[in-house]
């Protein structure tokens, strides 16, 4: 990055505020490179880069009124990526904290008998009780990203929550389901 | 990578403009401006405002008087700058000097009741009614001062929320000045400090469904 680019962000930023699409959309994929740099001192998997280089996006979009011109653009953006990538890190490490990804999990028993009480669980009947008894954030988390099968991005555009929250909203449906269900719910 | 992209054509697709936000410290004066005016009103109609001109006239408790407002003022600032992303953590010990001149000029006008006055020096004056007062007066200018935060989405919501617990806090004890004709006991102070923590705490507890981004 150069300073002529730094100071031409800012120049498409201010442009973007004023409702430059064209501008707006330059500037994304000219930031790109910088977000997913620092993105990548904290995360080391792409898919989880990519999580984050979102959100940062997202969180971007929703703050954008709050960019002064006169003031260094790249700062700016450093600040909101640094703290979208810490937010990261501290989620996953609550998530971490509560679950064990345990691929095993996912299969059933050999003998028959032993998925009743998991079968019994996928009656459709008794999850749409169980989903329509979550908080309207928490069901909506469920409905966009596990029924419709959004993406993340695509799903937090639709509800208006960052990837974030959904994600923190996902995670908390799901251990209200299987606590509803009695603990047998996959992830 | 193609979500990424994908998210940048929607982002931008319907792109449209917005207001910029005025700085920071223009946003805090405005803010304060209008809780002066409404103080001072609150002040010339309900305050025995003879007695506070002469306790006012001791060094000690102006000094006090001064470092409590000012810990307020600087607050209230400290608060709205850090709501902003690219403002650096440093804001929020701006009003660190003045809340220990606030507490050092107290304690010192305590320890000098307990010098004059002896063991009566250690009684509580109206503690409890203090207490009730700050929070009372506290809560509802957090409220509003909330609803100018929120404005910015702070990324880390937590210390503006503390921030700005302190600063209406301690405006809300410079205004307990004028209401309270006696000289601060040890105990005095710790409720005073009990209820400005207790204001801190609840807009803390609050940072997160009141300010988040």
């Amino acid at each position: 990055m150069t300073a002529t680019s730094a100071e031409d962000w800012g120049r498409l930023m201010a442009a973007a505020q004023s409702g430059d699409s064209s501008a707006y959309a330059r500037l994304l994929r000219e930031i790109l490179p910088y977000v997913r740099a620092i993105v990548r001192r904290h995360h080391s998997t792409p898919d989880r880069v990519e999580d984050v280089v979102q959100d940062v996006l997202l969180t971007i979009h929703r703050i954008r009124h709050t960019y002064d011109p006169s003031r260094p653009f790249t700062a700016w953006l450093g600040a909101i990526t640094h703290r979208r990538s810490v937010d990261a890190i501290r989620r996953k490490v609550r998530i971490d904290a509560a679950e064990t990804f345990s691929p095993i999990a996912y299969e059933t028993y050999a003998d028959p008998a032993a998925n009743k009480g998991i079968a019994a669980h996928e009656d459709s009947a008794v999850l749409s009780e169980a989903i329509a008894a979550l908080p309207p954030g928490q069901r909506q988390a469920v409905e966009l990203l596990r029924l419709k099968e959004l993406s993340l991005a695509e799903a937090s555009e639709a509800s208006g929550q960052s990837v974030g929250a959904l994600k923190v909203s996902l995670h908390r449906a799901i251990r209200a389901l299987q606590k509803a269900l009695g603990g047998k719910v996959d992830q | 990578m193609d979500g990424t992209e994908s998210l940048i054509e929607r982002l931008s697709g319907g792109l449209q403009p917005v207001k910029r936000l005025p700085p920071p410290a223009m946003r805090a004066a405005l803010w304060l401006g209008v809780v002066a005016l409404l103080g001072a009103a609150f002040v010339f109609a309900f305050s025995d405002f003879a007695t506070f001109s002469r306790r006012a006239s001791d060094p000690k408790l102006a000094i006090e008087l001064i470092g409590t407002l000012l810990t307020g003022v600087l607050a209230v600032i400290a608060a709205f700058e850090l709501s902003i992303p690219d403002r650096p953590l440093t804001w929020a010990f701006l009003p660190a000097p003045t809340f220990l001149l606030w507490l050092g000029s107290s304690g010192y006008s305590c320890w000098r009741q307990i010098v004059v006055r002896g063991p009566n020096g250690w009684r509580a004056g109206e503690g409890a009614d203090c207490f009730a007062w700050i929070v009372a007066f506290g809560v509802p200018l957090a409220v509003t001062l909330f609803m100018l935060l929120r404005k910015s989405h702070p990324l880390a919501p937590g210390p503006v929320a503390a921030l700005a617990g302190l600063g209406v806090a301690s405006l809300a004890a410079f205004l307990l000045q004028f209401f309270h004709p006696f000289d601060v006991t040890f105990i005095d102070l710790g409720l005073h400090l009990a209820a400005v923590a207790t204001v801190v705490i609840i807009a803390r507890v609050a940072a997160r469904p009141g300010l988040a981004a």
